[in-house]
C-alpha cells in the first residue's frame, strides 16, 4: 500500500518544464529520499504533492484518493524556506499553526504540551520567536510541522543550519516518528544523509526521474563487483595475472570480479595462495556515486527491484 | 471559513496588542490636546508688562474718554510736549501720545505721534490706533451735527438663504453649503489616509511574510487567497478600531482641555478681542446654527454609506497593495516603482475631492465619484450635500463590483508572488501571473 502515488505529473512554469512525467510511489510507512541536485524540479514536486500548486497533467494519489483540499491537514511539510512570525510569543504561534491544521483549541494544546515537554522547552511559551537563537526556532518549525500527527511528513532540506547536536536530536524524532507508522518524504541532495535514513528513493534531475527504488537494491544494481583485500605480506604474482585489480596499496588492493558469485573463489583463492588477510569487504558505491553518474549522464534508469 | 476567521484573529489582535499600536493610538488624541493646549495658551497669553502712556489731547478730542486696557494705562496730561519729553525719564511713563488737532473735519487721515525710548510693539500700537479711531469718529459725528444711529442705520447687512423650487423640498439653511462641505472635506481626507496608511500596512506585513519565509509554511495549511484575505480584513479592523477610538478619544479630550484649561478652539477670536467687529452674540447664534445644521444631516443615511465607503474603498486598493507587496523583493525600494501605479489615482481622487466640495454637481465630481477608483474618496465628500439617489446606487455598485474583482485580480497575483524569489518584477510579469494556473 502506498501513502503517496504519483503518476505521470507535469507541471510547466512559462516555458520551463520544472517536472516531466514524474512517477514514483511511497509505500507507506517508509522514509522516502526525494534527491536530486538544486534547480531539478524538487521544490516543485513538493509543492504539487503538498496541494500548494496543481500539476497541469498526471494523477497524485494520496492515501489513495486523489488530492483534494483536506489534505493539507494530514500533511506536515517544513519547506526549505522556512520562517516563523518574529513578533509572535511561541505558544502563540503554536496553537496558531497547529489550529490551522485542524486541530481544535484544547488538542492543539495538549500536541503542543506534549513536544515542549519533550524538547524540555516548557518555559519557552511566552517567549518571543525573534528571542530565539537559530537553533531553537528550528525546534519550534519542527514541532509545528508535526504537531497535527500528519499522515505524511515532507521534510525539506531539514538539516540545513542545524547543529550537530539538534540534528542528531531531530533525527531521533523522526527515527520515532517513523517507528510509529508516519510516512516520510526527506528531500535533500546531501547523499550521506540520505543512506543513513533512508529506505526508498527517487532520484529527480532536470524535471524527470531518473531512478527510484529501494536504497539496498540501487546500490546493488550499481555496485560493480569490488572487493577490498586488506593483508600481511606480499601478494604472489599468480594472483595479480588472474585477477584485475583496481587499486593497489601496500598491504591493501581493491579487486574486481566478474560477478558476485565469483567472490567466494576469490577469496579461496586468496587464501590458497597463503595471503594473510587481515579484512575482506564488497565496496557498494555510495549514493553520492551513483547520484553524480545519474546526474551526468542523464539517462533514466529505473531498479528493476520492488 | 474556521481558518479564515484564525487568520483574521491573529492578524488583528498582533497588531492591536502591540505597543507601537497602543501608544500610536493613545498618543495621536494625546498630541491633538496638546497641540490645542498650546495654541490656547499662546492665544491668550497676555502682555504682562503694563505700559503706561502719556496723552497730549491737543484739540480735546477725546474729551478724556479712553479707558484703561489691563496693562495698559492712559493719562491725559495738561503739559507740553517739550516738558514731558525733557522729564521722560523722571516719569514712570512709557510713552507719550501726542494727538494734534484735525485740519479739517471732511480729512480721512490723521497723524498722531508716539515718542518713547522704544518701538512701540505691534499690539500696542494696533490697540491704540483703534481706540483714537473710534474717539475721532464719535468727535465727528458729534462736531458735525450727524446722529449715530443713523449713521449706524447706513450699513446693512444681507444674508442669502436658499429655499427649494417645491413647497415639500428640504429647506437648506443658509450655511447647508459651508457644513456640507466641511462635512465633504473631514470625510474625504480621512478616507485618503486610511486607505493609505492600512494599504500600505498591508502591503509591508505581505512583504514580511515573504522576506522572513513564513508564507510557504502557512500556504502549506491554508490557500495563499485566504492567507491574503485574512490579512486585508484583519488589518482593515485594526483601521477600524483605531479610528473608531480616535473618533471618541479626541473629542473627548478637547472637552476636557475646554473644562480644565477653561479655554476652547474659538479662543483664537476672542484673543483678537480688539477687533471691533466680534460681536460675542452673533458668534453664539452661528454655533447654534452650525449645531442644527448638523443635527438637520441625514446621518442615518451618511454614516453607513461612509462605511460602505471605506471598506470598498480599502478593500479595493488594500487588495493592490498586498498584489505588490507579494511581488516585492527583500529589497523596499525596487518594489517602490509598482506602488505607483496604485497611488496615482489615490492622489487624483484626493484633488478631485476638493472641487467637488466646491462644485458637488459639476460632471468631474459626479464622474469621478462614480468611477470605482476615485468613488471611494469623492462620493464621501459629496453625501453631505445629498446627491441624487441613482448616483449613488450606481456607485455602490460599481465599487462593491469592482472591489470584489480587484480582491480576486489580486489574490492571482499574490499566489504566485509570494513563491517568487530573487526575480525582479515589472508590471508586465505581475499582468501574465493572473492568468497563470494553478
Amino acid at each position: 500500500m502506498n501513502i503517496l502515488a504519483l503518476d505521470g505529473v507535469v507541471k510547466t512554469y512559462d516555458k520551463h518544464t520544472a517536472v516531466d512525467h514524474v512517477s514514483f510511489n511511497v509505500p507507506k510507512g517508509s522514509i522516502f529520499g526525494l534527491l536530486g541536485p538544486n534547480g531539478a524540479g524538487k521544490t516543485s514536486l513538493i509543492r504539487i504533492i503538498t496541494t500548494i500548486t496543481r500539476a497541469d497533467e498526471g494523477q497524485v494519489l494520496l492515501d489513495g484518493e486523489p488530492l483534494n483540499s483536506r489534505h493539507p491537514e494530514t500533511i506536515g511539510y517544513m519547506p526549505e524556506e522556512r520562517g516563523l512570525y518574529k513578533k509572535m510569543k511561541v505558544g502563540d504561534h503554536l496553537m496558531y499553526l497547529a489550529q490551522l491544521k485542524g486541530l481544535s483549541k484544547s488538542n492543539a494544546k495538549a500536541a503542543i504540551d506534549y513536544w515542549m515537554e519533550k524538547f524540555e522547552i516548557q518555559d519557552w511559551w511566552t517567549k518571543k520567536v525573534e528571542e530565539l537563537s537559530k537553533g531553537m526556532q528550528q525546534k519550534i518549525q519542527f514541532i509545528s510541522t508535526v504537531v497535527h500527527q500528519p499522515k505524511l511528513l515532507i521534510l525539506d532540506e531539514p538539516f540545513s543550519g542545524l547543529d550537530p547536536i539538534n540534528t542528531n536530536l531531530i533525527k531521533d524524532e523522526i527515527d520515532e516518528l517513523h517507528r510509529n507508522g508516519t510516512s516520510i518524504i526527506f528531500s535533500t541532495h546531501r547523499m550521506e544523509q540520505v543512506e543513513e535514513i533512508c529506505e526508498h528513493i527517487v532520484l529527480i534531475n532536470k524535471g524527470k526521474n531518473v531512478l527510484e527504488g529501494r536504497v539496498a537494491d540501487i546500490k546493488d544494481q550499481f555496485k560493480q563487483n569490488l572487493f577490498s583485500i586488506h593483508f600481511s605480506g606480499s601478494l604472489p604474482t599468480a594472483l595479480l595475472d588472474k585477477y584485475q585489480l583496481v587499486q593497489q596499496k601496500e598491504e591493501q588492493v581493491v579487486v574486481k570480479v566478474e560477478s558476485e558469485q565469483a567472490s567466494n573463489q576469490l577469496l579461496s583463492d586468496f587464501l590458497q595462495a597463503g595471503v594473510y588477510i587481515r579484512s575482506f569487504q564488497e565496496i557498494l558505491p555510495s549514493l553520492n556515486e551513483i547520484f553524480i553518474r545519474q546526474v551526468e549522464q542523464g539517462t533514466p534508469k529505473t531498479a528493476t527491484h520492488e | 471559513m474556521n481558518k479564515l476567521w484564525l487568520i483574521i484573529k491573529r492578524e488583528y489582535l498582533t497588531r492591536v496588542t502591540r505597543r507601537s499600536f497602543i501608544l500610536a493610538t493613545i498618543l495621536t488624541p494625546l498630541a491633538f490636546a496638546l497641540f490645542f493646549i498650546v495654541v490656547g495658551f499662546i492665544f491668550q497669553y497676555e502682555s504682562d508688562d503694563s505700559k503706561r502712556i502719556a496723552i497730549i489731547d491737543e484739540a480735546d478730542m477725546l474729551k478724556k474718554r479712553i479707558k484703561d486696557e489691563d496693562n495698559l494705562y492712559f493719562k491725559f496730561v495738561d503739559a507740553d510736549l517739550e516738558t514731558l519729553r525733557s522729564t521722560f525719564s523722571e516719569t514712570d511713563y512709557d510713552g507719550i501720545l501726542r494727538i494734534p488737532p484735525l485740519k479739517d473735519l471732511l480729512s480721512k487721515e490723521h497723524t498722531i505721534y508716539y515718542y518713547s525710548d522704544k518701538q512701540p510693539t505691534l499690539d500696542i500700537e494696533t490697540l491704540i490706533k483703534q481706540r483714537i479711531r473710534r474717539s475721532i469718529r464719535d468727535y465727528k459725528i458729534e462736531a458735525l451735527n450727524f446722529k449715530k444711529e443713523e449713521l449706524d442705520a447706513l450699513d446693512t447687512r444681507i444674508s442669502l438663504d436658499p429655499e427649494p423650487i417645491e413647497e415639500t423640498g428640504e429647506d437648506a439653511s443658509k450655511i447647508t453649503g459651508a457644513i456640507a462641505a466641511v462635512i465633504g472635506a473631514v470625510m474625504g481626507v480621512i478616507m485618503y489616509m486610511t486607505v493609505f496608511i492600512y494599504g500600505m500596512m498591508v502591503m509591508r506585513s505581505v512583504m514580511e511574510e515573504k522576506t522572513s519565509r513564513i508564507v510557504e509554511v502557512m500556504i502549506s495549511s491554508v490557500k495563499p487567497f485566504q492567507l491574503m484575505l485574512g490579512k486585508i480584513i484583519g488589518v482593515g479592523a485594526v483601521g477600524l478600531t483605531q479610528v473608531a477610538i480616535w473618533a471618541i478619544l479626541i473629542p473627548s479630550i478637547l472637552f476636557i482641555v475646554n473644562v480644565v484649561f477653561g479655554f476652547d478652539t474659538s479662543s483664537a477670536m476672542e484673543a483678537q478681542a480688539s477687533a471691533p467687529q466680534v460681536d460675542q452674540e452673533e458668534a453664539e447664534a452661528l454655533a447654534i446654527q452650525v449645531i442644527a445644521e448638523l443635527q438637520n444631516q441625514n446621518w442615518w443615511a451618511i454614516f453607513p454609506l461612509f462605511i460602505f465607503y471605506f471598506l470598498g474603498g480599502y478593500f479595493l486598493y488594500a487588495s493592490l497593495f498586498a498584489a505588490v507587496g507579494s511581488a516585492m523583493g527583500d529589497d523596499l525600494g525596487e518594489g517602490q516603482s509598482l506602488t505607483i501605479p496604485i497611488t496615482i489615482p489615490v492622489i487624483l481622487a484626493f484633488y478631485i475631492m476638493f472641487v467637488a466640495i466646491q462644485a458637488p454637481n459639476s460632471s468631474l465630481a459626479v464622474g469621478s465619484s462614480i468611477f470605482p477608483l476615485f468613488s471611494p474618496i469623492v462620493m464621501p465628500a459629496r453625501l453631505a450635500f445629498g446627491p441624487p439617489a441613482w448616483e449613488v446606487i450606481l456607485s455602490m455598485l460599481l465599487l462593491a463590483g469592482t472591489a470584489i474583482f480587484f480582491v480576486w485580480l489580486s489574490g492571482r497575483i499574490y499566489r504566485v508572488g509570494i513563491l517568487m524569489y530573487g526575480k525582479k518584477v515589472n508590471l508586465r510579469e505581475l499582468a501574465k501571473w493572473m492568468f497563470r494556473r494553478d
